[in-house]
């Protein structure tokens, strides 16, 4: 084989290699947190945090409903229009006032649903969502739910690591994620 | 009885329920050096097959499992 046939064949490997290396999958779960319902939102948190016990990390991005969810019920801001603050009051305003998505019955399943977590030694969304910021969970909020539904930057919780994004910024975690889930 | 494996640190995570036992086993571990053993408690069920699913892909090894009742005791070695 001649030197420049090695070469042409040297080259056409290295750009497999290039290409493959891009595609490399990392040990990282990406999760969409559609729901605003208290059970799946906690379904949601017990995988995120198991996950990261499993040695991956961990990218939740809040989407529709699972946007209020985030809110910090002490943060309020002004400003918004006659849409905006029908839907911030109609919304759940963070983890305290979301509520089950099956037998809620006008909130008393939900107050049952608690009460016996606390029985049982279920953490609450509140203890998992201070578990997940403190085991390094990432967190997205997507834009355009916010702006859909009149929400702004200032009224989120504090959270270690929060961002504000759009699909492509979960496409690309979720690109190059062993798992993804939508919840 | 578990005189045979040298324990450096004892985990109680009696109590705890899913996934706090996972959490709390993952921490742990990494209190102790790479080949020492840690003794893990718990009362949750769901840990006898959630232990071992932990142990394999955290790449750990749980070198013994013993019940009395509802406690579950583990003695994990730290490979990684």
């Amino acid at each position: 084989m001649d030197m420049q046939n090695l070469e042409v064949q040297f080259d056409e490997l290295k750009a497999q290699v290039d290409a493959l290396s891009k595609q490399t999958v990392e040990n990282k779960l990406s999760m969409v947190v559609f729901s605003g319902d208290l059970d799946k939102v906690l379904a949601a948190f017990v995988i995120a945090t198991g996950s990261v016990a499993m040695g991956m990390d961990v990218v939740m991005f809040f989407t529709f409903w699972g946007t209020p969810v985030l809110r910090d019920k002490k943060k309020k801001v002004g400003g918004k229009d006659v849409m905006g603050k029908m839907f911030g009051a109609m919304l759940p305003s963070g983890t305290g006032d979301v509520k089950l998505s099956n037998m809620n019955m006008g909130g008393m399943g939900t107050a049952m649903m608690k009460s016996l977590m606390k029985k049982k030694n279920v953490a609450s969304l509140e203890e998992m969502l201070g578990l997940a910021e403190e085991l390094g969970v990432r967190i997205y909020v997507c834009e355009m739910s916010m702006d859909l539904m009149g929400f702004k930057r200032e009224e989120f919780i504090d959270y270690k690591d929060i961002g504000f994004a759009g699909v492509a910024t979960f496409l690309q975690e979720a690109q190059n994620s062993k798992v993804q889930l939508f919840i | 009885m578990s005189d045979d494996v040298q324990v450096a640190k004892v985990l109680d995570l009696k109590g705890l329920a899913c996934p706090m036992p996972v959490v709390k086993v993952s921490k742990g571990i990494k209190e102790v050096a790479v080949g020492e053993v840690i003794e893990a408690h718990t009362t949750d069920p769901g840990s006898l097959s959630d232990f071992p699913a932990w142990a394999k892909t955290s790449g750990n090894e749980i070198v013994k499992t013993e019940q009395e009742d509802k406690l579950i005791k583990f003695f994990i070695k730290r490979l990684t």
